[in-house]
């Protein structure tokens, strides 16, 4: 009898194949990511100037998740010229080691925001959400008016706050206490404009360096 | 459990027409939520509040679409074979309903909550955190029950299509468990235990075999059962399927990477994951080709069969995007098409081609067997292939056009090396091809409705024979 044929006849013979064999992928490629050095760029002190988001950002980033913008942006430059023309230097794996999850999406709708931030004015940014296509004519993004009407739960962002430094981004007890404060007042528009104001800005990068192997 | 009627184990076919039944409704919702935001993007103004705009209704129609749908089909066809095939019923019929109930209950969970914004922010698997405590209680017990009613099974060996449902149930149970680990918040926010990098890699690991096992390893199994059965022909060669089973397990699991081409992701995941992919089109072209064989010297029912039709063009689109994934997966060719239309019209030659025609053909095919009837309308079952078939590919075409237009358009420089368009100038681009879209899968949904009317009608066309048959009971 065959080893086929065997597990043909044992269910449970079966399952614990298909069950290692299956799992041997995701191993293979999953785990040494942990482990392996290269897998995040090492920066040098000037250039490293990557920080957890503010709490006012994280509520920015909350609802920018929310509104699913993840599925029509993506936060990832690729090193190809017309990227780089377009967006700005290709985006590192440093840059993104306090997001949980990860935002470098999949689909680019409307254009990459890796490095939106600092492009145009705070101004700019609100009318653009409030109704994109005052600004850009051809833009199918839906309007997003109703984040000026949206107050910030003030009383949460220190619990997410405190969730996400469980999970290893170095909050201090510092950014625990002054949580509230910093987003008491504020509403969702001021949030969301604080987090596409700081996207891609926290490296200063080195011209002409290669960052990646 | 043995008791026997008329000489067969006694079956539980209620639960398979039950989740039969959920599986017609939810094509419907799924492809009705599909084209509104196909429109959406051909009409921005159709966003038109903030529950129901764009970005909060694309998770409510991928997730009805593969849970909704392809759940439901996938629970009513593998509860099917498996008690067919093992001739016994299943193990438990209360944890079956348990199973059905829980799952419908996640659906509705998933149709309030997607519209309120309670996300978690990766991509078909957006559920919140205690939503998806639900789906792990409710899949285990689906898959406790399916490897309980094999293990009574009176048959010696298990039949083929088994070992591709129980591969999806436990791969599944892996991505679902390992991907949604979180932090929770609150009750409806929760934060990923995995940031940057390593959260690209397990959710890509997760998206890839969302596809590769619930979509396609399941449904292979559909394939195994309900093609043979048809065509009233064995399978064409056994050796491809063991083949083509193992292969398809070991090999999927690979393919999450290369979704991350030229990211912040290392460029050995990328790569290895294209090779693979590259690979896979012989284990996916060896089990398309066993399919599509196991119809020789029956190619003549395809000319009045038309649930046949649905099963085999099925495996034609199955074969075609096995092919096209893999040669997307190349670094060359994903630099192009990575970010654009180009991977949506992919997903759905797969999504609507083979997923959703295979399902509509063993739909059918369970019908007929269910009620113990014949099909109201055939006619209507042809006009509802010729409508899904062309609105599919209006669809993929649109899509093909678009994104590699699009892919092209982002890249092109003049003479001095200026971006020769903006990214808004890209977008009016795109307009026609998603009108096109929207049409294709306008059509994609009138099928369905089609199809519903017309189930609905065989059942009631049932129920009046069984009156005629018992006039003394009623």
């Amino acid at each position: 009898m065959t080893f086929q044929e065997k597990l043909e006849k044992n269910i449970w013979g079966l399952i614990a194949m298909v069950a290692i064999v299956v799992s041997i992928g995701g191993i293979v490629e999953i785990v040494p990511l942990y482990y392996l050095d290269s897998t995040i760029e090492k920066l040098t002190k000037e250039e490293d100037g990557i920080r957890p988001y503010t709490a006012l950002e994280l509520e920015g980033r909350d609802v920018y998740i929310r509104e699913g913008c993840y599925l029509c942006h993506s936060q990832m430059i690729r090193p190809f010229r017309d990227e780089k023309e377009r967006y700005g230097h290709y985006s590192l794996a440093a840059e993104s080691k306090y997001d949980h999850p990860f935002q470098w999406g999949s689909k680019r709708t409307g254009p990459d925001l890796a490095r939106v931030g600092g492009k145009y004015s705070n101004a700019w940014q609100v009318q653009h959400l409030r109704a994109p296509r005052s600004l850009v004519p051809e833009s199918v993004m839906p309007n997003y008016a109703f984040f000026e009407e949206h107050l910030l739960d003030a009383t949460l962002t220190e619990k997410k706050m405190r969730a996400l430094s469980m999970v290893g981004v170095p909050y201090t007890e510092a950014d625990f206490t002054g949580a509230k404060a910093a987003v008491t007042g504020k509403n969702e528009m001021d949030a969301m404009v604080a987090y596409l104001q700081v996207l891609g800005t926290m490296v200063k990068f080195e011209k002409g360096k290669d960052y990646r192997e | 459990m043995d008791a026997r009627v008329s000489g067969q184990p006694n079956y539980n076919m209620a639960i398979v027409k039950s989740f039969a039944l959920c599986a017609v409704v939810y094509l419907i919702v799924g492809a009705l939520v599909g084209d509104i935001i196909a429109w959406q993007l051909s009409f921005p103004s159709l966003n038109l509040n903030e529950y129901l705009s764009f970005g909060r209704l694309r998770p409510l129609h991928t997730n009805a679409v593969i849970f909704a749908f392809g759940g439901c089909t996938l629970m009513a066809t593998s509860f099917y074979v498996v008690q067919r095939t093992c001739a016994v019923p299943l193990w438990s019929n209360n944890l079956a309903w348990f199973t059905f109930w829980g799952w419908n209950l996640i659906i509705v969970a998933a149709v309030i909550s997607f519209p309120l914004g309670w996300t978690q922010g990766k991509e078909y698997a957006e559920l919140e955190w205690p939503i998806d405590i639900a789906i792990a209680i409710v899949w285990l017990s689906y898959m406790f029950n399916f490897i309980m009613t094999i293990a009574n099974r009176k048959t010696s060996h298990i039949y083929v299509a088994n070992w591709f449902f129980l591969g999806m149930m436990i791969m599944i149970t892996y991505l679902h468990v390992v991907n949604s680990l979180a932090i929770p918040v609150t009750l409806t926010k929760s934060y990923s235990i995995y940031s940057g990098v390593h959260d690209a890699m397990i959710q890509w690991w997760w998206g890839h075999n969302a596809v590769g096992f619930f979509l396609t390893a399941g449904f292979l199994g559909i394939m195994y059962y309900f093609i043979p059965k048809q065509a009233d022909r064995p399978i064409f060669s056994y050796r491809l399927s063991v083949l083509h089973f193992w292969a398809l397990m070991f090999g999927y699991v690979w393919l999450g990477a290369h979704h991350l081409q030229y990211t912040a992701l290392p460029d050995w995941a990328g790569s290895l994951g294209a090779a693979v992919s590259i690979a896979m089109i012989i284990p996916s072209w060896g089990g398309a080709i066993n399919g599509l064989m196991t119809l020789s010297g029956a190619w003549h029912k395809l000319r009045d069969d038309y649930v046949l039709r649905f099963l085999v063009v099925s495996l034609a689109f199955y074969a075609m995007s096995t092919f096209e994934g893999p040669v997307m997966s190349l670094k060359t060719v994903n630099a192009l098409s990575h970010y654009t239309d180009w991977t949506i019209g992919h997903v759905h030659s797969g999504a609507l081609g083979w997923v959703a025609m295979v399902s509509i053909g063993a739909i059918y095919h369970l019908l007929t067997r269910l009620w113990k009837t014949e099909i109201y309308s055939v006619t209507m079952v042809n006009t509802h292939f010729w409508i899904h078939t062309i609105g599919t590919v209006i669809y993929i075409c649109a899509m093909w056009v678009s994104g590699i237009m699009q892919g092209l358009m982002w890249r092109a420089t003049d003479d001095y090396g200026n971006l020769t368009y903006t990214f808004a100038e890209t977008v009016v681009a795109m307009h026609p091809y998603y009108v096109l879209r929207s049409v294709g899968g306008l059509l994609v949904l009138l099928g369905a409705i089609l199809m519903l009317y017309n189930v609905v009608m065989t059942i009631r066309g049932a129920g009046q024979q069984k009156a005629a048959v018992q006039p003394v009971k009623a």
